[in-house]
Parts: structure tokens; sequence; C-alpha cells
């Protein structure tokens, strides 16, 4: 981890993109929430609102070749790897031009033109599948890294454990990070893990493991970067564990009633936005810049919500389409 | 022609296309050994521990890790041992391999072989004897076959790894030994028609898998009763084919479906149902009844549908 005095050599301009990189991905989910308003996302929404370093600080120092899985909460990391803005929102209003045609809306985002392998429904299924696209790098001599986000919640289903063991067996290209918001839905996620954590376990299974404040993006940034380069160096597995906070609820409709209003007030200082923000301040980026990174994102968010509210939805045929090549998917039915 | 077995088939099939492509792997428990039945032996000789490839006991990441890999652009063989261990690993390939073409809107294809052994191996009880091919079936983005001759676990496992979609590939443990003909050079069999095993003018027999065999013993016996059997054996179940099933049952007006599989929900029901509605034939299913398997063999064998219960549920729907 970067101690301040690493800090007195900041990359202002390089920060000031991750700045904006964040406000972008904040701006989108903003956007996706305004949807939920309008009754155009129909479906459920997870939020990353005041967890964007680690979009910006892991998937933002991975190479354009790179190859990412995320989770139920992938937007950011989404959006970081280089989807467009427009495509995504397209997705999750279910439109035509989104990332997968309207068909798989905010949980299932993918953009393989970026190597974003997919969003998952399901927790923890995307440790293994990330085993198993490192593996695929592995056979074919490439020197791709694999970079796979779960939540803190991921690291009790089965997977976790059989993905990490399988990635250090076979001596994998792939990065894990666990982005730990502490919470797995409603519930605390500290209440149902016993144990010393997601780096302890990893380190138990042989991963090399660090903790990291997540809301420091030049912290995350760092370590992400040393093990990157370690992973594509040929060292096998890393494990990253990020921690930060969920300052919305679970979902877009949920209003985390179970959690006490001054940890949120506390939680709201500390978020990595106005960090980031305090550093370009502290390196004498002037307040209108700050603020212009905002509005550009606003205004980049607001055109596509509104391309993205205008588009047609997919025609029925497209329930039938790209079911599979052997059979017809239609076969017995009406 | 070559007088193989069934195992021996399945070797050289995987053994072929790994020669035509060098994206082809397989990946399991116990596969530098020759995997538990001994159907991949000398393959690691051939090909090296990369692409014959062993693995731990996880069956979610064998078949989680070879869904990422098939969508990285490798054709991945996966061993699941025995259909009963692949209930490990039902996420991965059902909410996993069978919709990520779809969900993603077409910007992927999963190509891989998920084999899983299944049938009743004398007293293998009732975590080691399961057919659970209709469940399969019922998934979306599936592809199931269940061959029941060497030539077809050659021509099938070898359409199977060409294949785009993800292929459950059921191979009856009880077969393993089975030799018969199988041609020679490139044999490819396509997915979704089905084999005439004999034919008859008074019923109609569709079955698949093992029970095939057991279905040709009782036409047999029936045929030396002035009973004509039309013994169809359908091969893969997704897809099924429709057409030669109903054009069988339409010429003989009668369907009998049998199959090893618990007859409730079972595959049967489906043809059964398919028949009936677009025929309005008589149809009647034979499968195991809603028990599990058990050890000893009287009671292991109380759940087998037999020749004899074929010949006289046949006998039965003529009325003699
Ligand atoms: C296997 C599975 N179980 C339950 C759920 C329902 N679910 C969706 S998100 C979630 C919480 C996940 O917590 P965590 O892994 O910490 O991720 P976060 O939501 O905090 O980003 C749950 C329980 C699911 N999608 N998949
Ligand atoms: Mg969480």
């Amino acid at each position: 981890m970067p101690t301040d005095h690493d800090r007195s050599n900041i990359d202002i301009a390089h920060l000031r993109a991750q700045h904006r990189l964040m406000w972008r991905i904040r701006a989108l989910e903003q956007a996706a929430l305004r949807g939920l308003d309008d009754k155009v996302v129909l479906g459920a929404i997870h939020p990353s609102i005041g967890q964007e370093a680690v979009a910006a600080g892991v998937v933002g120092s991975l190479r354009a070749d790179d190859i990412l899985l995320s989770t139920h909460r992938g937007h950011g990391h989404t959006l970081a790897k280089g989807a467009s803005s427009e495509a995504m929102l397209r997705e999750l209003l279910g439109r035509v031009g989104g990332n997968c045609g309207g068909k798989g809306g905010s949980m299932h985002i993918a953009d393989f033109r970026v190597g974003m392998l997919g969003a998952n429904g399901v927790v923890g299924a995307n440790i293994v599948i990330a085993a198993g696209a490192a593996h695929a790098i592995k056979l074919k001599g490439e020197d791709k890294v694999v970079c796979c986000i779960f939540g803190d919640g991921a690291i009790n289903r089965g997977p976790f454990l059989e993905g990490l063991n399988w990635a250090a067996v076979f001596k994998l290209p792939v990065l894990f990070v666990c982005e730990d918001n502490g919470f797995a839905a409603t519930t605390r996620t500290s209440s149902m893990t016993a144990g010393g954590g997601p780096a302890v376990r990893a380190r138990a299974i042989g991963l090399p493991a660090e903790e990291v404040d997540g809301n420091d993006i030049l912290a995350v940034e760092a370590t992400a970067r040393a093990m990157i380069a370690a992973v594509r160096a040929g060292e096998g597995p890393r494990f990253l564990h990020a921690k930060t906070y969920r300052l919305t609820g679970h979902t877009g409709v949920d209003t985390a009633p179970y959690r006490p209003a001054d940890e949120l007030a506390a939680r709201r200082k500390e978020e990595p936005i106005l960090r980031a923000a305090d550093l370009l301040r502290a390196a004498g980026v002037p307040e209108s810049e700050i603020l212009a990174d905002q509005s550009v994102a606003e205004a980049e968010m607001d055109a596509a919500y509104r391309a993205a509210f205008d588009a047609p939805f997919p025609g029925p045929e497209e329930a039938f389409r790209d079911v599979q090549d052997i059979g017809d998917p239609a076969e017995g039915a009406f | 022609m070559a007088r193989i077995s069934y195992m021996e088939a399945a070797r050289s099939a995987l053994a072929e296309e790994m020669r035509r492509d060098r994206l082809v792997w397989a990946v399991g428990e116990d596969l530098g050994r020759g995997g538990v039945f001994g159907q991949y032996k000398g393959l690691v000789e051939e090909f090296g521990p990369e692409r014959i490839s062993d693995a731990p006991i996880s069956e979610a990441a064998i078949l989680g890790a070879s869904v990422g890999a098939a969508m990285m652009g490798t054709r991945p063989v996966v061993e699941m041992r025995f259909s009963d261990f692949a209930l490990c690993a039902v996420d991965e390939l059902v909410n996993q391999a069978a919709k990520a073409r779809f969900m993603f809107g077409g910007q992927t294809r999963v190509p891989m072989v998920v084999r899983e052994p299944i049938g009743m191996w004398r007293s293998s009880a009732a975590q080691h004897s399961q057919s659970l091919e209709s469940w399969y079936a019922h998934i979306p983005g599936l592809v199931v076959a269940c061959p029941s001759t060497p030539a077809d676990n050659k021509g099938l496992l070898k359409s199977a790894i060409r294949c785009d979609d993800p292929v459950v590939y059921m191979e009856h443990k009880n077969l393993w030994p089975l030799e018969g003909e199988v041609p020679d050079g490139e044999h490819l069999v396509p997915f979704g028609v089905a084999r005439t095993v004999r034919e008859g003018r008074d019923i109609t027999i569709v079955s698949w898998s093992a029970q095939v065999h057991v279905c040709e013993r009782a036409a047999e016996t029936l045929a030396g009763q002035g009973i004509g059997v039309d013994l169809i054996d359908l091969r893969t179940l997704w897809p099924w084919d429709r057409a030669a099933v109903l054009a069988s049952a339409s010429r003989t007006g009668r369907l009998l479906i049998a199959h090893e599989a618990v007859q409730v929900g079972g595959f049967g029901a489906e043809i059964a149902a398919t028949v009936a509605e677009t025929l309005g034939v008589k149809v009647r299913r034979l499968g195991a009844p809603r028990a599990p398997i058990g050890y000893a063999p009287p009671v292991e064998d109380a759940v087998r549908i037999t020749e004899a219960m074929t010949v006289a549920a046949v006998r039965d729907m003529l009325g003699r």
C-alpha cells in the first residue's frame, strides 16, 4: 500500500482521468436509478455508488485485451473495461443496441469486444468461470490476464474454494478481487462469515493476498498494478481484498432501513470520489475543472439515457435467436 | 469396419478429434490414469498432461472452468465421472453453459462436451446409478446425447466435440465392454437422427441408451410370437427425431416408450404426449418406479425395466 510520502509524486493527469472515470460510473448508475423512477428500467439494479475506486483502480489497470468477469453489481467494472455507456443504458432498459441486444439486462451485461465476459446473476459463479478463462489463456500460451471481481458474500460459496484452488494448482493468470462493501444483500457479511476474512482464506489456499483501502483510488491502483504485473509474469494467481462501502441499498429499491443513519453519514465522508477530488485540489487543480468532470459525465449519461429511452425494444423473434445451433427452440411449443 | 468396444469407440473419437483440432482438450478427475473406467487410457501419453488434464475433486470448477475456457475459444471435453456427481455442478451447466450465448445476446458460444456416465451398473446403489437425461432435455441451450452402440459412441462423440452448443453426453456404464462394428475413417453421427434398430408393422418401441438392447431382445421374442416391432433408438434426446417417431407410430398405430430412468417426469412422457397430441394413437410408457436404486441385487433389479416387462406391455397393448 502506498504511504503518504509516495503521494508527492502523483501523476495528476492520470488521477484526473480516474476522477472522470469514477464520475462516469456514478453518473451512469444515477441514470439507471432514474430509469427505475421513470419505470423504464424494469429489472433489478444493484448500484455500486461509493465503490467506484475499485472499478477504476483495478479494471482501469488492465490491458485492453485482458479479460474481466464481474457480478450483479458490475456496471462500474463494465464501463471501466471500455463498454459504451449508451449500449449499457440500452441494455439496462432492455432495448435494441444494448450490449446483449436487451436480452441480458443489468445482471447479465457483457461486452466480449472489450474482453468483458459477463456479469453474473449467481453469486460466486464467475470465480470458476474466470479460472477457466485463465486456463484457456495458459493453454494457448497468451499473456493476457483475467480479472475476476466478486463480493464479500461470495466467499462463502463453494466456487470460491474450488476456483481459487484451481487457479493455484494450475498456476493460472488470474487476479481475484473481493470487492468488500460490508453487506451481502441486507445482511452484514461479517455476521455470517467465520474466520479471518477473504485474504486469510485466499492465503490458506496458497494465493498471495493483500488488503487495500478500496476507497483510495491511488492505493487500489498501486496494489492492482503490482499484482497484475506478477500475474502477467507467470507467477500464478493473486488475490486483492478491497474494502469499500455500499452507499445505496442492495438494489435500487432497497432503502436499507437495517443500517443506522449515522453510519451512512460517516461513510459518505470517506467515499472515493470526494477523496480523489481532495487530492486533485491539493495538487492545485482548479475547482472549476473538478466540477467539470462531474458535469461532463452527467451530460454523457443524460444523452445516453435519452437515446436508450427512445430506442425500440427487440422483437419477439429474439426469444428464439441464439438459444443454440442444434434443435428448434420453438419445437413443441404453441 | 472394425469390431471395437463402446469404450474404445469413445477413446478413438476423442483421440481423432484432438489430433484434428489443437483446441480440443479433456479435463476431469483421474484422467491421467486413464479415467475411472479406462475411457481415457493412453491419451495422456499422446497428448500430454495439459490436454488430458487431471482435476481436483471440484465438480463445480471442472464444469465452470470449462465454461470459461470454452468462451475463450477452446473446446473442452469435461469428464464428470458419474452423472450423479455432475449434480455438484448443475449451476455451471444449467445457469452458465446453457444460458451464456442467449443472455449475452449471441456474443459467445460455449462449445463443450460434458460426459456424464449414467445408468445401473451392478450394485452401485443410489448415488452411482441414476439416469438423469430428462433433466437436461428440459434445459434450453443444451444438447443431450445417449449413445447405445460402439458406432454411435464414436460418431456422436465426434459430432459433440465439433458442436458449438454445450452437449451433455451420457454414456451408459454397463455398455463400456459392449462390442460392435464401427465404420472405418471419419464416422460422424448427426444429432436428431434416430436409428431404426429393426422394422415391424404392429407396434413402435422408442428407447435409448442401454435400454435399447433390452428392447431388442424383447422384439426378438415378440417376433417369435408373430408380433412385429418397429424399434427406434432415439440416440439424442435433444434434439429428438420427432419425424421418425411420428412416421413409425402412424404406420403401426401404437407406441411404447421404454427407458431406464424414473418414469415420472421422464423423457418418455414428452414423446408419449407429442405422439398422442399429433396422431391420437395409443401410447404407453415403461420407466422405472420413483424409488432410489438399491444396492442388493434383488432390490436393484426391482426397479429395472426388463425384457419380460417389455414383452408383456406390448402384448397388452395389442390385446394378445
Ligand atoms: C447463489 C446465489 N444466492 C443468492 C443470490 C441472491 N443475491 C443476489 S446479490 C446477493 C448478495 C451478494 O453479496 P456480495 O457477494 O457481498 O455482493 P454485493 O451484492 O455486496 O455486491 C444475494 C444473496 C444470488 N444471486 N445467487
Ligand atoms: Mg457485499
